[in-house]
């Protein structure tokens, strides 16, 4: 009875993404070695340069030590354990859509991911990826037609070696950090996208990552290059089944935004969280950067993070080019005994770049949330200006916030402002709403959604909504 | 123990005995009050008296723990439900604070809100823009400018403005049973003025009103039928409007003898005090 309840009550979501689908799967056997690196790229066919980037960093990982300086605490990660390369056995190649297991097909609908041409989101493009593959790219045709390539990446290999070798590791190199280096090294999948000068991309641009084995890392990279003048809207979502076991998931993301050029990336992040007593969810550590190289360009960062045991992520934003723009806008909502250390950079280079940070965090239960964030001016971004707000939402009396700004300025003629504050959803508020007819539950997810409007307000139309929803979700609790 | 004034009209709101602790400390030792139909009635004390708790009580605010008594609502007990369940049947409390709730847009709490009392009584719940034309239109009663609906809940409200938005939802809701707790505190004569105006519009033979308050000048606007004077948490007595002026007068200085009296009686307060005669 929601009389009784207070806000401490809320406990554990239910999760409805934590299916498994059953699917013969091509594994490699446990464990990372050389031979293992070598073996995915032979798999993959993948060209010598490709071969050359994977072992240098995979040697450079072995010369490195997992970071530790992140506000979390999990028991250490056994790397020889986990699967480095999965993929659900089927056709070499598939030409269409027919040719794709039915069973994925179900899953990515059961997902509300539908793919078929009957079905499919009608303004966006969708890149599928199950475990290590691609399994589809929708209006992929579509996309030809204004000179916009949107695939796999291991496609990008094969059909635009050119493009991928010139730009892949120049925003993240092989070396930037323990996960990033570990990912270089493996990585499977992910998606590509090359928008060229002057085409404003003509829909939305989504992948849809789903891990399904149970002993599987999913290691997928991202690259996104906007030429001059070109604007592209990307958005990736994730889940996974529900394990008791810890799956690693440890992501490079690169963008590249030249001259005048926009891209706006969005993350509906939902992988499997554990449950109440921390047993099992995806430990995600990942490593995302834009760089906006030519002057007046502009990177947008959204995120809505909501799943996952450990989240140690950091989108950030190198302002290159004269004039360019970086933004950050954060949803970060952790309940149970959820982790999340996540935040920005925003490397000011160029002279009057601006940055924008926009972090809401909400923790409840046992979970804890801390947003770190760098802001450094360095000694050319004359006239450079940030702004950076971090508000916390506590919820309960067992949950921890931190925020940790850190400020680097080498630039006499620059302007940072920092606005940080906390607040309790309190019990005076919340009878206020259920003395209005509005239910416990409904009441705690209109206050949490009006916390986040400002970040929400910043997704894609299509995505807002469900990024309400996702939050009511994960605030459900056993009230009511 | 109130008095009958409309006696075929029936019972709303019948408390029986009604004892509530907070944080372990009794607030209410056994309130009485029967509110028919088409009545009015006003609740004065002095501070700490416990009429504040009793609205929170018949609101059901989660700090009060009802220790004893009884509250039938149209003759379903109260006390068994929610506090959104008590909105939704058309009990509706006037915060004496109404609380800030910042992001969450003025209107869509209103809409949310109407909805969930027009869902309970069957009818059609409305989407944005049928409701924005009942607000408009209801906005009238208070005097309200629409600018208040796209702000955020009462967050930047002056005292008078939180007010007017407490009546503006009672409008919207029309509860059966409206307990408005100190709704004239902390009002300019103005303002005053376009509250009681609202609460009064708001009448009806049908429906009943429960004023909490210090001061004779809001029942100047609103007259009561009944007026019940609280002390030590629960009702020492009842009478016409004529008690309120009476008060006025002479204060409240004759509750403390007449407290010490029934104290010097050390007994246990009887079930049901005798009734009392109103003008």
């Amino acid at each position: 009875m929601s009389s009784t309840a207070t806000v401490g009550d809320l406990v554990s979501q239910t999760y409805k993404y934590g299916f498994v689908t059953d699917i013969a799967t091509d594994k490699i056997a446990k464990g990372l070695s050389e031979e293992v690196v070598r073996l995915i790229s032979s798999m993959k066919q993948e060209p010598a340069f490709l071969l050359d980037f994977r072992l240098r960093a995979y040697r450079q990982w072995l010369q490195m030590e997992e970071p530790d300086w992140a506000t979390l605490g999990y028991p250490p990660i056994d790397y020889q354990e986990i699967i480095y390369y999965a993929a659900p056995k089927q056709q070499e190649k598939k030409t269409s859509l027919d040719e794709v297991d039915p069973k994925l097909l179900e899953t990515f609908e059961k997902l509300g991911i539908p793919l078929s041409e009957q079905k499919r989101l009608s303004n966006v493009a969708v890149d599928a990826v199950f475990d290590s593959v691609s399994i589809a790219t929708t209006f992929r045709e579509q996309l030809a037609e204004h000179g916009v390539i949107f695939c796999s990446i291991s496609e990008a290999v094969k059909d635009h070696p050119d493009l991928v070798e010139r730009y892949l590791g120049t925003v993240v190199p092989t070396n930037d950090n323990y996960f990033a280096a570990l990912n270089s090294a493996v990585f499977s999948d992910g998606s590509f996208v090359y928008i060229p000068k002057g085409v404003e991309c003509p829909m939305e641009l989504s992948t849809y990552f789903r891990i399904n084995s149970g002993d599987t890392g999913q290691f997928e990279r991202t690259l996104i290059i906007a030429e001059e003048a070109s604007t592209v809207s990307y958005l990736e979502g994730c889940t996974a089944p529900m394990f008791d076991t810890n799956q690693l998931h440890a992501a490079v993301v690169e963008l590249v935004a030249l001259d005048d050029a926009s891209i706006k990336y969005s993350t509906v992040q939902n992988w499997y969280a554990g449950d109440e007593n921390g047993v099992g969810g995806i430990y995600n550590f990942v490593t995302k950067r834009g760089q906006c190289r030519g002057d007046r360009s502009r990177i947008s960062w959204t995120q809505v993070e909501t799943g996952s045991a450990i989240t140690w992520k950091y989108p950030s934003c190198v302002l290159q080019g004269a004039d360019s723009v970086g933004e950050f806008y954060s949803v970060a909502l952790t309940n149970n005994r959820q982790q999340a250390d996540t935040g920005t950079k925003m490397v000011h280079v160029g002279p009057r770049t601006r940055s924008t940070i926009v972090s809401k965090g909400i923790s409840a239960g046992h979970s804890a949330n801390s947003y770190r964030g760098l802001v450094q001016i360095g000694p050319k971004a004359v006239g450079a200006r940030n702004y950076s707000q971090c508000d916390s939402m506590l919820i309960g009396d067992q949950a921890a916030a931190n925020t940790y700004p850190y400020i680097r300025c080498q630039q006499p003629q620059a302007s940072i402002e920092h606005e940080a504050s906390t607040c309790r959803i309190s019990e005076d508020q919340l009878f206020y709403l259920q003395s209005r007819g509005i239910g416990f539950e409904e009441a705690v997810s209109m206050m949490v959604s009006g916390f986040c409007r400002d970040v929400f307000n910043q997704l894609p139309m299509e995505f807002a909504a469900e990024a309400d929803k996702l939050l009511a979700l994960k605030l459900e609790g056993s009230v009511g | 123990m109130s008095a009958v004034i409309r006696p075929d009209a029936p019972v709303l709101l019948e408390i029986r005995d009604l004892h509530a602790s907070v944080e372990n400390q009794p607030i209410l030792k056994g309130v009485n009050l029967t509110i028919r139909a088409g009545e009015i009635h006003a609740v004065m004390g002095r501070n700490g008296s416990g009429k504040s708790t009793l609205s929170k009580v018949l609101a059901g605010h989660p700090a009060y723990t009802v220790t004893g008594g009884s509250v039938l609502y149209r003759g379903e007990n109260l006390l068994d439900l929610d506090p959104e369940q008590r909105s939704r049947i058309g009990l509706f409390l006037g915060f004496q604070y109404p609380v800030e709730i910042p992001g969450v847009s003025n209107l869509e709490f209103l809409r949310v809100a109407t909805n969930a009392r027009r869902k309970e009584r069957g009818d059609e719940e409305l989407d944005t823009f049928a409701f924005e034309d009942v607000v408009r239109e209801r906005l009238s009663v208070v005097q309200m400018d629409p600018a208040f609906l796209d702000r955020s809940v009462n967050e930047g409200f002056s005292g008078g403005e939180k007010k007017r938005n407490e009546i503006l939802q009672m409008a919207l809701l029309e509860p059966v049973v409206a307990i408005l707790d100190e709704t004239d505190s902390g009002l300019d004569i103005d303002a005053l003025r376009i509250v009681a105006g609202g609460v009064n519009q708001l009448s009806s033979p049908d429906n009943s009103t429960l004023l909490i308050t210090h001061y004779q000048r809001l029942l100047d606007l609103i007259t009561p039928d009944a007026v019940h004077v609280m002390a030590a948490g629960r009702i020492l007595r009842s009478g016409g409007k004529d008690l309120a002026l009476e008060l006025e007068r002479s204060g409240y200085e004759w509750v403390d003898a007449e407290l010490a009296r029934l104290d010097g009686e050390a007994a246990p307060q009887p079930a049901a005090p005798q009734p009392l005669e109103v003008a």
